[in-house]
């Protein structure tokens, strides 16, 4: 992977209510505090719960002219109508991640499957399943450095929903970097 | 930010007090940024029954003295129609902002389209004229929507935001300027005596004073032909008069009225001619032609309506071939450019109706 890579295209898909817009939003929102140009977009049906939901994130140095990803350097599919969406990318040698607690298990060297529903609510809060899989990114594409994100984490939640998410990021990242394969 | 928010914060800035709406896909940020905001602020939110009452609410607010907006999506402003044709003939400064969506009716009610173009023009009954205006960016759904609020305020005349649901939706970096910053304009104001004003008698700009309501100046709106004092009046000369009056009052602040942008478009042959969220698949499409060394460039069309007609003119006239990309299925605005740039130019369309965004890609592929 490119260490000075100058733009990261970014998709995150899945279903409606997974939290992927937010967890787009908290990245871009990382990419900022670092001084980077982003932009944020998205798409999903008319379902607040369910059905295809998907954000992209473009992170760049320079002005952003079209603003929908065109060549993603990573994308995560949380389902498996999203994994069937985007798998034709992993013959372009594009990292997909997917969760394998939701979509079928499926091998290629692109292709990557973690339980991340499972872990989450392992941990006691399913809802931070956007958060852990961001961190896994982030592990994986140095888009934005943890302590970015952990900055944008600090100043969206507090509490009880702030430990959660951080020590969801955290569990993301060394899924990556430890390569634990506890589950 | 996001461009939904960026356009309430415009408002905001531009000094708005009142916002009336009944939320609808893909505007609802902004009434519920609004719904925060307003009290702070010392303003006033209403969430109204529908359409029809919000947009009526705008119009009471405003004559009453307060900046006053809506926003919604194509069924809501289908509804407002009646009444902005009111604010039109009453002129009352207001602002709509219609997030476009893919339709007709509902339609695909989280997808984007520019399929109101012509209703955002031709929308009301009876010969009338508004301003229409179109951002690209979150910016540009700032900085457009305090213009659209000094438009209004400055002639009179409903002023609408025509932004699609990707632009709306979109998040890009943006900080907001200080007060003082960006200029903002508030409607001439009334200093003569209560007993003589005359609401309907414009100056030589072709836009007279307004009271509110409320104070010590008593005044009617009519939407029926009114002469200067605001009462019925149907004598031909009159209506022939008022009728110009309303037209006049933009077509004379034209240049001022009409905002474009233009990206390498001086010498272009290829002339890309876009507007809201097909402005940017236009922009790396000129970019990916002028690398392979042809010479193509973008006009934006900030202001819809009134029609940059001169600018489109002047650049399309010298152009060899002119491509209009929206996401309609006719062409809305491409009849436009070909009125203005006639029947023998080599006008391109390309056009998006499944609730799809217009690629570079497409673009190119109009190119052989």
């Amino acid at each position: 992977m490119k260490e000075n890579q100058k733009r990261y295209e970014v998709i995150l898909a899945g279903s409606g209510g997974q939290g992927l817009v937010l967890s787009g939003i908290m990245l871009g929102e990382a990419a900022i505090l670092e001084g980077k140009v982003v932009v944020q977009t998205q798409s999903y049906g008319i379902a607040s719960r369910g059905g295809l939901s998907l954000a992209e994130v473009i992170i760049d140095q320079e002005e952003i002219i079209y603003q929908q990803v065109q060549e993603p350097d990573i994308i995560l599919t949380l389902t498996e109508e999203a994994l069937e969406k985007y798998i034709p990318y992993a013959e372009q040698q594009v990292v997909i991640f997917y969760d394998t607690t939701l979509a079928k298990a499926r091998t290629g060297a692109c292709l990557t499957g973690y339980p991340f529903t499972r872990i989450a609510s392992d941990l006691g809060n399913l809802g931070s399943v956007n958060i852990l899989s961001l961190g896994a990114m982030i592990a994986k594409i140095p888009m934005v450095k943890k302590e970015s994100l952990v900055r944008v984490i600090q100043k969206r939640f507090k509490g009880k929903a702030l430990e959660m998410n951080l020590q969801a990021l955290e569990t993301g990242t060394d899924l990556i970097r430890k390569g634990e394969q506890t589950w | 930010m996001q461009g939904n928010q960026a356009m309430s914060e415009g408002a905001i800035y531009a000094g708005a007090k009142f916002f009336a709406g009944y939320p609808i896909t893909p505007s609802s940020e902004i009434a519920e940024e609004c719904s925060k905001v307003m009290l702070k602020i010392g303003g006033v939110y209403m969430q109204m029954e529908d359409e029809i009452a919000s947009i009526a609410a705008v119009i009471g607010a405003s004559l009453a003295g307060a900046k006053a907006f809506t926003a919604t999506s194509g069924p809501g402003f289908s509804l407002m129609q009646e009444n902005l044709g009111l604010a039109v003939m009453g002129e009352v400064p207001c602002v709509v902002i219609d997030v476009q969506r893919r339709g007709p009716s509902t339609g695909l009610s989280t997808k984007p389209a520019q399929g109101d173009i012509m209703q955002l023009r031709w929308g009301r009954h009876g010969d009338q004229s508004v301003i229409a205006l179109c951002p690209a960016t979150v910016s540009e759904c700032f900085f457009m929507t305090v213009k659209a609020f000094n438009f209004a305020e400055k002639f009179r005349v409903p002023v609408i935001m025509a932004p699609d649901e990707i632009i709306g939706h979109m998040r890009e970096n943006f900080s907001l300027p200080t007060p003082g910053e960006v200029e903002v304009i508030d409607r001439k104001k009334p200093s003569g005596s209560p007993e003589n004003y005359l609401p309907f008698a414009a100056d030589k700009d072709g836009v007279a004073p307004l009271a509110s309501y409320g104070s010590d100046y008593v005044f009617h709106v009519s939407s029926s032909m009114h002469g200067p004092d605001g009462c019925s009046n149907n004598d031909p000369a009159n209506a022939a008069w008022r009728v110009a009056q309303l037209h006049r009052k933009i077509e004379m602040h034209r240049d001022e009225i009409v905002i474009t942008k233009t990206f390498s478009a001086e010498d272009a042959e290829i002339l890309l001619i876009a507007f809201g969220a097909t402005t940017r698949s236009s922009r790396a499409a000129a970019l990916e032609l002028r690398k392979r060394g042809v010479r193509a460039g973008v006009l934006q069309l900030i202001t819809l309506w009134p029609f940059a007609d001169k600018e489109v003119a002047s650049l399309g006239g010298r152009a060899k071939t002119v491509i209009v990309p929206e996401m309609n299925y006719g062409g809305q605005m491409a009849g436009e450019v070909q009125k203005v740039l006639g029947g023998g130019a080599d006008i391109r369309r390309v056009n998006s109706y499944n609730g799809e965004i217009i690629t570079p890609q497409d673009i190119l592929k109009a190119i052989r």
